[in-house]
């Protein structure tokens, strides 16, 4: 059936609505990452989003479940050129259209993705609402603008774990404070030879130190940092007591924790192509990022902190070091999804630290 | 690191001429090296011998070598030029090979000359089977169970061990020259023997067959600092077995999962790490479908025909980068030139399909083996891009130019199913469409799984054409349908036929529907940043991209798509540099091509380029998108030309000659009237309907005649026939050619050749000078063997083919260039044939007189004259040298392709031979064009008897220079009356040791074979034909190529000896000047 996204510019983008879901609200982002569909639907960083696929042909290898990058769809809505009839793989379980009709959330195809995109690149991140009705705009346009101002919150609420699980055996123990974090980050972790508790969001450092852990992890997760005061306390009361190592909106976290300050970029990194500089040897990482929000480099100046990695792309702030506290943190994902990355060895530095 | 400042001149090295497996992939990644050191202030030398390309232009590199790619050149060159280091990685295997032996034979460490980029370290362990294996194995990176193999004892011995199927590939080959799959001892024992002949090094690589594995490539980066980056995915289409030059690959890989990505992403980069190379690099694998299991199949360390694929596919400019790379930088100080924001190092995201089709030359080589495995066999390919792999994959079939708007290949319909299942499991070059028909027969995609091993994931996609296609069939053309039907990808023709309809009217009801195409861009990045490539392709979308300024003028070349015998890489040459010169005025040149491997389709060759098929839709709807003040059809070959009429009826303007010119030089009888009117001979001929005209025809005019269709490509289907029984033969087979236009018999004059490319403006002819063939005429002219200026002919004549040059184009009214073929028969000049457009000796002429024969017709085409640029009519001055242009064969790749010259062309590429001394040029020429006739051994000799007077005298020549002479009986009879000792050998019929054995044991070092017209598959003379291309011995069928050779082994001076002389192209032409 026709289907139409709305954005909250006024702006509309027709397609065909793939399954029985007809509405659906979120801000409305870009991914030009071209084969981890299934990573990006999974992915808590994503909650609250409504993805577009710059990729046309999404779903040709179907769905597993081993692919996850969490338990189900964190995605609101999926915006695609095309959702594979036909996908082919010995390894799938399901196909896309199943899978998101399962988890209730709307696919619309046969958009002009590629325009799309450009109007997000153009205009920034907004919100939108997928929908099989256009027959009151000014109510979807003020629903879609809701649904942006909705995701400026607290999210990470909604995807935190809401009890305390332990992972792996080992001699060190990590504390990982679980903003909305990937299963494949927890598995580099128990991988190398470490004892994970994985605590919700809220748990305080006080509740933490009570774990003894050897190390602080900050995970990845959704949205705005500066609406996480209460892991930004935890965060500032840990630093110095124990090493912390901090990814994604753990390391925005992080800055905030020492007086730093983030801001929303334009239209975020969204990708698995991102080259990120190590300003220590010049070395140029690929990187796979998801995140809308940036650390202001001005604010950081004065905090003690030193800025270690740089986008290539934007000149943003991908690592920072404290220059007297055991903590870093870099903005992508170091452990990519099959286990290699040649930028895994941050893990390997936190883990020597603790 | 940045620019190497020690750099202040860099030798170059080319891939030389154009064959099978190595295409004009080289010349866009040659152009774009040269253009990136030379913008760092560095001087470049270039050595190349193939006249037809870009590269080899004078204002490309400073000093332009158009010489043999031999270490005596090299050496002569380095000697001469002093540079500070080498880069052999953008010239393909020719490059790498040279870089390996200059290295082996201590040149490079002699002369103090680094290898720059690629360290000869990486090239050996990627090159050397070998090194190669313990490479890999050293890295814990899984290749297939395999030996090396110098005999074939050795080869059976393993397979023993290991079983059966295997595949055999010879050590230092192009395009897996020789190599071949296994299922049995037998097919072992010849492969692995014509295998290891093939190898220079006597070696080849006996493997365990993955066949129908998964074959993924990834192109890779890395710089001196160890970043690395991969550039692009590609999956074949045809799974493991078939060479990926002869696969449809499509880009990004479109059946792995994001881990299995990561994997084979992982180990390229891995791979890439421990050779240590630096700049651009392919990584060819094979993925179990079912598991996670993978192998690393090939390492190439340089740019290649994938890295073209790749370069296009996403926007990246592989070759500059790696060429940067090699004089210093690392990635991260290289501008990202497509977005001008941001660096190469990244990864390029792309938000398109593309998929690259091969072409294959069996149209040419009907009785050709079209059998696909790993011996490649495609001259060249075509690109298409869209948003649907569907509509990706329609696009790519149009711009095949094979006469197929779709998939459905009519033949195919009288095929049984039995048929076409048997011709799928020996995968052919009409695959494609056998699947295609099958589907149309209701087979399932697991049958066709069963069989092909193609994933089932493209199988669907072929599904859903070839459903689409029949269910159109009992629909209404309505909007909904028409937009879903653009969409998919179909053609206005396809459309057409299917509802049995006209393609105008499709094309009508489309516009007055408002659904015509959108252009997106091809950004690198899937529209993260604002990019400046003027890179397009069409899709039916909601946004187009393309913007116009209405205030610029601009105009329309249409180019010469994929490189196929008849149509190579000087028309790409022709169309660049029409692009340039519209620059240079100040207009806006647009281009229209779908060849990935060409410099016209590097993004910062025009002011936008279009990616898309050169048939008439996709052209028409370029040109109602900008609306140019015109179109130029003469620099893009037969391609080009052929639009012309189409576009002239929809009312777009041709610039320069008229359309109706156009079809004055084309259509035979209105050819005829006016060189009547004219009063210039051609010789006698008729256009006949059916085979009782043509008899007669043939009995009026007197054999032998030269018969063929009108409307000719490359010489397609021409033949010279002695007798009736041929002609009607012929006939046969040629009027299923072509049934809509009739068959020319001409009477066959033997004599000289001679062929000019002149430029007119309607009021002056200027002839940059006249070339001769060597061979008499009725060898094609693309085959033959073209001195310049012509060396043989006398003052009459001379005057005579500038008059008769000059009135021909005047009285056609040409505003650009013409080329006349002409025959000298006895003492009277005859013309040939007129082509009112670009030809293939344009490049070569252009370079050997530094007049900018394009640059000229592009001007006259808006209205200056010859004499506003300088020049005048009539024939330019000779400079005082020679350049000698040789053709070049693909035929060691091609099996049961007859070798024998005829006027059906058959070489792929030429290259050329310069000096002051004509049979030193011959000289040059020759070895450039591989012909390595040694100075003493074994000439083999079996002449037909009309040919004795005039060969026996050559042969004794050859047998007072010291050679060896063994011929069959006649023929040695003949020489042993001249006194000549000689040693008579078997013909086949004869039992053996035959002349064939004597081939295959490796006793005879170069063979003459002279043949009877007609086509006798199969006979003696094709056999020894067959031996000799398969066991690399120099085989000649013409008496005139014997002659030249004779004369520059004779004469000529080798470019090692003292004398021996090596100048850049620069030097001859300064030299002109004075």
């Amino acid at each position: 059936m026709k289907g139409y996204l709305v954005l909250e510019n006024g702006r509309v983008f027709p397609g065909r609505l793939l399954n029985d879901c007809r509405m659906a609200g979120g801000e409305v982002v870009f991914s030009t990452a071209m084969i981890s569909y299934q990573d990006i639907i999974t992915d808590p960083s994503y909650y609250g989003q409504i993805v577009v696929m710059t990729y046309p042909l999404v779903g040709n290898v179907g769905f597993n479940e081993k692919s996850f990058a969490s338990r189900s769809a964190m995605v609101k809505g999926l915006i695609l050129r095309e959702a594979t009839d036909f996908p082919s793989h010995y390894e799938m379980e399901t196909d896309l259209i199943t899978f998101l009709n399962k988890s209730e959330i709307p696919v619309l195809t046969e958009v002009d993705t590629r325009a799309l995109t450009r109007e997000l690149r153009n205009n920034g991140t907004m919100g939108g609402i997928i929908t099989d009705n256009l027959s009151s705009m000014d109510r979807l346009i003020q629903k879609s603008k809701k649904e942006a101002r909705d995701l400026s919150g607290d999210v990470v609420r909604f995807v935190t774990r809401k009890n305390i699980m332990s992972f792996g055996q080992g001699e060190k123990r990590i504390v990982m404070i679980d903003l909305g974090t990937k299963r494949g980050v927890v598995d580099s972790l128990t991988g190398r030879g470490c004892q994970l508790i994985v605590v919700p969001a809220s748990t305080t450092a006080s509740e933490i130190m009570e774990l003894k852990p050897d190390g602080v992890f900050l995970s990845d997760g959704p949205g705005d940092p500066q609406a996480l005061k209460y892991v930004v306390d935890a965060c500032r009361t840990l630093l110095g007591k124990v090493p912390i190592f901090a990814i994604g909106l753990g390391h925005q976290i992080l800055a905030l924790s020492m007086g730093a300050k983030t801001s929303r970029l334009r239209y975020g990194h969204r990708g698995t192509n991102h080259p990120v500089k190590d300003l220590k040897n010049g070395r140029v990482y690929i990187t796979t990022q998801n995140h809308g929000f940036a650390i202001d480099e001005e604010s950081l100046a004065d905090n003690g902190w030193e800025v270690t990695l740089r986008s290539l792309n934007d000149d943003s702030v991908e690592g920072i070091r404290h220059l007297e506290y055991p903590a870093f943190s870099v903005q992508f994902d170091p452990e990519g999804f099959s286990g290699y990355s040649e930028t895994g060895f941050f893990l390997d530095d936190f883990v020597k630290m603790l | 690191m940045p620019l190497n400042k020690d750099l202040k001149k860099v030798l170059v090295i080319g891939s030389g001429p154009i064959i099978i497996g190595q295409a004009a992939e080289f010349d866009y990644a040659g152009t774009q090296a040269c253009r990136a050191i030379k913008e760092e202030g560095i001087r470049v030398i270039l050595l190349n011998s193939n006249p037809a390309t870009i590269m080899t232009d004078v204002d490309i590199a400073d000093a332009v070598y158009m010489e043999p790619i031999t270490i005596d050149s090299v050496v002569k060159i380095i000697d001469k030029e002093k540079p500070d280091g080498i880069i052999a990685n953008l010239g393909g295997q020719i490059g790498l090979n040279m870089a390996l032996a200059l290295d082996k034979a201590g040149i490079l460490e002699e002369k103090g000359v680094p290898v720059l980029g690629m360290p000869l370290d990486a090239i050996y362990r990627a090159e050397d089977r070998e090194m190669f294996k313990d490479t890999m194995q050293e890295m814990n990176e899984p290749i297939p169970e395999s030996a090396i193999v110098h005999s074939v004892q050795e080869a059976i011995d393993f397979a023993n061990q290991i079983g059966y199927p295997l595949i055999v590939r010879p050590a230092y080959t192009l395009g897996g020259t020789g190599g071949g799959n296994c299922t049995d001892e037998e097919e072992l024992h010849n492969i692995v023997n014509r295998g290891l002949k093939s190898s220079p090094i006597h070696q080849a690589l006996i493997e365990r067959s993955v066949a129908g594995y998964k074959e993924i490539e990834f192109e890779v980066m890395r710089d001196s600092n160890d970043n690395c980056i991969t550039i692009c995915s590609m999956e074949n289409l045809d799974p493991v077995g078939i060479h990926t030059g002869d696969s449809i690959v499509a880009a990004p890989a479109q059946t792995l999962t994001d881990e299995e990505y990561q994997m084979l992403r992982s180990a390229s980069i891995k791979i890439i790490r421990v050779l240590k190379i630096a700049g651009g690099c392919n990584i060819q694998f094979a993925l179990d479908p079912f598991s996670k299991k993978y192998y690393v199949i090939e390492v190439n360390p340089r740019v290649s025909r994938s890295s073209a694929l790749a370069s296009k596919a996403t926007g990246y400019p592989i070759a500059r980068v790696t060429t940067k790379i090699a004089i210093g930088y690392t990635l991260d100080e290289i501008p990202n030139t497509v977005t001008g924001t941001t660096t190469a190092c990244f990864e390029p995201a792309i938000d398109y399909v593309v998929l690259k089709v091969p072409r294959w030359p069996f149209d040419k080589f009907v009785l050709g083996d079209r059998k696909l495995g790993t011996q490649m066999k495609a001259t060249g390919e075509v690109m298409a891009i869209d948003r649907s792999f569907e509509a990706a994959f329609l696009k790519s079939i149009r711009s095949l130019e094979i006469g197929l708007n779709g998939l459905l290949l009519p033949e195919l319909q009288e095929a049984s199913d039995e048929g076409l299942r048997t011709r799928l499991q020996y995968a052919d070059d009409e695959r494609i469409f056998i699947i295609a028909e099958a589907f149309t027969r209701g087979f399932t995609i697991d049958e066709i799984w069963d069989i092909t091993q193609i994933d089932k994931y493209f199988l669907k996609k072929l599904k859903n054409i070839i459903d689409f296609a029949l269910t159109l069939k009992d629909k209404t053309l309505d909007g909904e349908t028409l937009t879903a039907a653009k969409k998919m990808g179909f053609s206005d023709s396809e459309i057409a036929d299917l509802k049995d309809i006209r393609e105008e009217d499709v094309r009508r009801l489309r516009r007055e529907k408002g659904i015509i195409p959108t252009y997106k861009q091809v950004d690198t990045c899937a529209a993260e940043f604002d990019a400046q490539t003027p890179y397009f392709y069409s899709c039916y979308e909601q946004e187009n991209e393309a913007t116009h300024d209405p205030n610029v003028r601009k105009v329309l070349v249409i180019g010469s798509g994929p490189i196929r015998i008849g149509q190579g890489v000087e028309f790409d040459y022709c169309s660049v540099h029409a692009v340039w010169a519209l620059r240079d005025a100040g207009i806006k040149a647009i281009i229209v091509n779908n060849n990935p491997e060409t410099v016209s389709t590097d993004f910062d060759t025009s002011d936008r380029l279009y990616f898309e098929p050169l048939v008439f839709e996709d052209v028409m709807n370029i040109l109602e998108e900008e609306n140019p003040e015109g179109v130029i059809v003469q620099f893009g070959g037969q391609t080009a030309i052929n639009l012309a009429g189409p576009l002239c009826r929809a009312g777009i303007k041709i610039l320069g000659t008229s359309n109706e010119s156009i079809d004055r030089a084309e259509d035979r009888e209105r050819f005829d009237a006016m060189v009547a009117d004219l009063g210039i001979p051609r010789p006698p001929g008729k256009s006949v309907y059916s085979v009782e005209d043509a008899v007669k025809a043939a009995e009026i005019i007197g054999y032998p005649v030269l018969v063929r269709p009108s409307y000719v490509l490359g010489g397609r289907a021409m033949e010279i026939v002695d007798n009736i029984d041929e002609l009607k033969q012929y006939m046969q087979t040629a009027a299923r050619v072509n049934k809509e236009h009739p068959v020319l018999v001409d009477k066959y004059l033997m004599g000289k050749e001679i062929e000019v490319d002149a430029v007119c403006d309607g009021q002056e002819v200027l002839i940059p000078g006249i070339m001769q063939h060597i061979e008499r005429a009725g060898v094609h002219s693309g085959d033959s063997t073209a001195v310049f200026p012509a060396h043989d002919i006398c003052q009459e004549i001379r005057d005579k083919v500038v008059d008769y040059t000059t009135r021909l184009a005047l009285e056609l009214d040409v505003r650009g260039l013409i080329n006349i073929q002409f025959v000298e028969h006895e003492n009277e000049l005859y013309v040939l044939e007129v082509n009112p457009r670009s030809s293939r000796t344009i490049p070569f002429i252009s370079k050997t007189t530094g007049i900018p024969m394009v640059k000229l017709a592009t001007e006259i085409m808006f209205g200056k004259t010859l004499r506003d640029m300088g020049y005048q009519g009539g024939l330019y001055p000779e400079m005082g040298f020679y350049a000698v242009k040789v053709p070049v064969f693909s035929f060691n790749k091609l099996h049961q392709v007859d070798i024998n010259l005829g006027p059906e062309m058959k070489s792929t590429g030429e290259v050329m031979g310069i000096d002051y001394s004509l049979q030193s040029a011959i000289y040059k020429g020759l070895l450039a064009a591989g012909v390595e006739i040694p100075e003493q051994g074994n000439i083999v000799a079996t002449i037909a008897e009309r040919d004795k007077p005039e060969a026996i005298p050559l042969l004794v020549e050859f047998a007072r220079m010291g050679f060896k002479i063994t011929a069959t009986e006649g023929t040695a009879k003949a020489l042993h009356e001249q006194g000549i000792e000689v040693e008579t050998v078997k013909k086949i019929k004869e039992g053996s040791p035959n002349i064939v054995d004597l081939i295959r044991e490796g006793r005879v070092d170069f063979i003459v074979n002279t043949l009877t017209h007609g086509k006798k598959p199969y006979s003696d003379g094709f056999q020894i034909r067959r031996a000799a291309v398969e066991l690399n011995v120099p085989c000649l069928t013409s008496l005139d190529t014997l002659k030249v050779v004779m004369q520059g082994f004779q004469t000529g001076s080798r470019i090692g000896s003292e004398n021996g002389q090596i100048r850049p192209l620069q030097e001859y032409l300064a030299g002109m000047i004075n």
